[in-house]
């Protein structure tokens, strides 16, 4: 097996903080190489220095055998290595053949386009990946696993040696991820080398064959995957041991908070549940099973075409998330960035927007000592790692900006908290104070409903777990009463029976 | 780094001196108490418009319509004034109907998911066609009835030396910077412009919001409306023709982004200085009122162009 990429005593530091302080690390050609390691930990960076994005201080990089030298990831890309990013890159108003040729279209002598041979090239690098997408789609209209899957065959169209995928199963289904391992091990057969960022250690075990951890910007740990047990891949993550990754504690509660019967809305055919003060309700499903539908329809976001939604008993009308705030309900989307936080307002002004009311006074002056106080003790309450209470939520990592965003829904006071993958691209000891965060909530009386599709997670953390498909519930399973592969069952059997209808 | 810091933030500030500064080595008679009276008072009117305009700004909306809101404004405001109807009537009536026009604008921006530039291209049209219909296309005159003595004191008068129009500037800049720095309209102004969908998935009325915001800017072109009636003694159909291309000059002059979410209301009212100022200097040195219109077009490039790279910088 040939050294595919080599780096040795890599450092980078921006201004006086030191991201990274050598680091080594060997990608050799036909193996997936997985690179872990908490939030922060100097992963991005590093790859962006690999992909010539970023600048090194010092250390080699030899990319098959050559040294490099990369200022620009076009350089990097026309040396064969291809990062595909966690929001894919791709313009959704093009054709699938117009992305994966995207300035770098062939043209005939009188410089027009050659669409037949667009497309006919497309054709043939996703049939390569057996991958039945039509490359004259419009692109924003696949899936994003598909989209995923365009970004892999654009590459291999530019003869990438080293493929870089940072989180790729982040947002896919367990459906969908298992085809990306299919897709994974034939690049893999074919001799090209692979860098996994995750956060997922299932995705470690079952799809690559070495490890490398990052913590505090160096490399503590290198070795192949079937060397390490998962419990020794966390240590050297956090490093430290993580004694219980999903603590539970029963819910003790069983007054109904929040009934909702027949519910109709866009995506969400015919659910109906109740779901108790302190207790967690986990949703499963694939993605576009229904379920960030029924939050939002719950929440106001996606109204209800018909149904009922009972709160403490009281039937509601939420139509807008607005009315969501004044029922009581909070909400955590899944996206972050586009749907949850201001980016470039400060973690003060994101977090208390949603109950400024109470810091505002009958005159209509918001008290701002009152509100620094309040987002203050969340800050401190949820370890949340900032300069301080006027930076903005940008400069912070996914780990923080999702405690921000939980805060915003929590200081109205909420008595039901919709949390969307509230653990989406968070890393280890992150997800952990989340989860705890999710047990003290619920030990206050609040009725959480958990949208995840990290099944450990769910089948760790929830009360309950309803699973969907199609716009359906198919399954109800009490804690410790289903495993993964029962849940998967009932996600699959409806869908095939739904597709019938 | 504290000092490249503060200047970054106050470049508007610091430019706007620097030009005052300038034009007072070319001319002696600028730096005078009566000249700058005169220049806050000629500013007055593209202030007032465009504080309006910087609430629309940053929900990252725009405000075609001020120009047109302002002529329709000073014809009512006129009529009124010319039928003998007492000030506490005919002025607290004419913002509402400003007011009113705005919120329509913003209606259609707001529930109808209209474009903001299109929503008010469309009301400046109606609006102007409804002036010239409600006018005939003719002046009219504030009457010969003693209400009309009272009202020219709102654009021409004077109290303690200071014109009235400025006092009324200064009232404005103070609700309008407490409305955007302490209370929750303003946080939801700042809000949508920065993210829009999370603001409205945060459980705020965005709506309502927007709808208030343009409401605010048509009650702001209504002000300056009466405000240049007054003065003039009477509304000109034609009136405010432009005033709103000043008013979007001013809010970017004062560094607020027009993708919205960021900028401050004390930038708007120096940048409208920055205008007047400018104004003022060439009339002092006798430069055509062509060449004025190019000389203020490059200064108000440079400044952009400037403000831009240093906020890239950062």
């Amino acid at each position: 097996m040939s050294v595919l990429l080599e780096l040795e005593r890599v450092e980078k530091a921006f201004g006086a903080v030191s991201v990274l302080n050598g680091v080594d690390m060997t990608v050799l050609a036909g193996r997936a190489v997985a690179l872990a390691g908490e939030n922060g930990a100097g992963k991005s960076t590093l790859m962006k220095i690999i992909t010539g994005t970023h600048s090194r201080d010092a250390g080699v990089i030899r990319f098959r055998g050559k040294e490099t030298n990369f200022n620009t990831a076009r350089q990097s890309m026309d040396a064969g290595i291809a990062m595909i990013h966690q929001e894919l890159n791709l313009l959704p108003a093009l054709t699938v053949g117009e992305n994966i040729f995207l300035g770098r279209e062939p043209v005939d002598r009188a410089r027009r386009v050659k669409w037949s041979e667009i497309y006919d090239q497309a054709e043939y690098w996703l049939k390569k990946l057996k991958q039945d997408i039509d490359p004259r789609a419009e692109t924003g209209t696949l899936s994003i696993a598909q989209q995923q899957m365009v970004e892999i065959a654009k590459a291999l169209s530019m003869n990438a040696e080293l493929i870089i995928m940072d989180e790729p199963t982040d947002s896919l289904t367990d459906v969908e991820t298992k085809i990306l391992f299919e897709v994974v091990k034939k690049l893999r057969d074919s001799g090209k080398g692979l860098i996994f960022i995750s956060h997922r250690l299932r995705d470690i075990f079952d799809m690559c064959d070495d490890v490398v951890v990052l913590r505090d910007g160096s490399m503590v740990h290198q070795s192949p995957v079937a060397d390490i047990s998962e419990d020794e891949l966390i240590r050297h993550m956090v490093g430290r041991e993580l004694s219980d990754r999903y603590p539970y504690v029963p819910s003790s509660s069983s007054k109904t908070r929040l009934r909702v019967t027949n519910l109709v809305a866009p995506g969400v055919r015919d659910v109906s549940f109740e779901a108790c003060a302190g207790e967690v309700v986990g949703f499963a499903g694939l993605v576009g099973a229904g379920r960030t539908e029924l939050g939002k329809a719950i929440y106001g976001a996606n109204p209800a075409r018909s149904g009922r939604i009972e709160i403490d008993g009281d039937e509601v009308c939420v139509r807008s998330p607005n009315d969501g705030l004044k029922y009581g309900i909070g909400y955590v989307t899944e996206d972050r960035k586009l749907e949850g936080l201001i980016q470039a307002h400060s973690i003060n002004h994101n977090m208390s927007m949603a109950g400024l009311q109470r810091f505002t006074s009958k005159l209509g002056k918001i008290n701002k000592n009152n509100e620094r106080k309040a987002v203050t003790q969340y800050i401190d309450a949820f370890s949340i790692k900032a300069q301080g209470i006027d930076t903005s939520v940008a400069q912070l990592s996914g780990g923080n900006q999702q405690k921000v965003s939980i805060g915003k829904s929590l200081i109205p006071e909420p008595k039901i908290l919709i949390l969307d993958e509230p653990t989406r691209g968070v890393d280890v000891g992150a997800k952990r104070e989340i989860y705890a965060l999710i047990n003290e909530l619920k030990a206050q009386g609040l009725c959480i409903l958990l949208m995840s599709s990290d099944m450990p997670e769910l089948l760790g953390v929830s009360d309950r777990i309803l699973v969907m498909s199609n716009g359906f519930l198919t399954g109800e399973f009490g804690h410790g009463e289903a495993n993964q592969e029962v849940i998967m069952h009932c996600t699959l059997v409806e869908l095939t029976e739904g597709k019938q209808e | 780094m504290n000092i490249k810091k503060f200047v970054i933030e106050n470049i508007p500030l610091i430019g706007l001196l620097l030009l005052m500064f300038l034009v007072s080595l070319i001319n002696e008679n600028f730096l005078t108490v009566d000249n700058l009276l005169n220049i806050f008072r000629q500013t007055s009117i593209n202030a007032i418009i465009a504080m309006g305009m910087t609430f629309v700004i940053l929900t990252a909306g725009i405000d075609l319509s001020s120009g047109s809101i302002l002529a329709f404004a000073g014809a009512v405001c006129a009529t009124l004034i010319a039928a003998d109807v007492p000030l506490i009537l005919a002025l607290p009536s004419t913002l509402v109907l400003g007011a009113a026009l705005g919120a329509a604008s913003g209606s259609i921006v707001a529930y109808f998911g209209v474009q903001a530039f299109i929503a008010t291209l469309v009301a400046m049209t109606m609006v102007r066609g409804g002036v010239l219909v409600f006018t005939g296309g003719r002046p009219i005159s504030t009457g010969n009835f003693d209400v009309a003595n009272i009202f020219y004191e709102v654009g021409g008068g004077y109290i303690g030396g200071v014109p009235i129009p400025v006092i009324i500037t200064g009232v404005v800049f103070i609700i309008c910077w407490y409305v955007l720095n302490h209370t929750r309209l303003g946080r939801y102004t700042y809000a949508i412009g920065g993210n829009e969908q999370a603001t409205k998935l945060a459980g705020i009325n965005v709506a309502r919001v927007k709808v208030t915001v343009y409401a605010i800017s048509g009650a702001l072109a209504a002000l300056a409306g009466i405000i240049l009636t007054a003065r003039l003694e009477s509304a000109q159909p034609t009136a405010g023709l432009g005033y709103e291309l000043d008013a979007i000059a001013a809010v970017v002059l004062g560094g607020t982004s027009l993708t919205g979410g960021r900028g401050r209301i004390t930038g708007t009212l120096i940048g409208a200085l920055i205008i007047g100022v400018l104004n003022n200097a060439l009339n002092i040195l006798d430069v055509s009122s062509y060449f004025q219109m190019i000389a203020k077009g490059s200064v108000i490039l440079l400044a952009v162009v400037l403000d831009g790279r240093s906020k890239a910088s950062t």
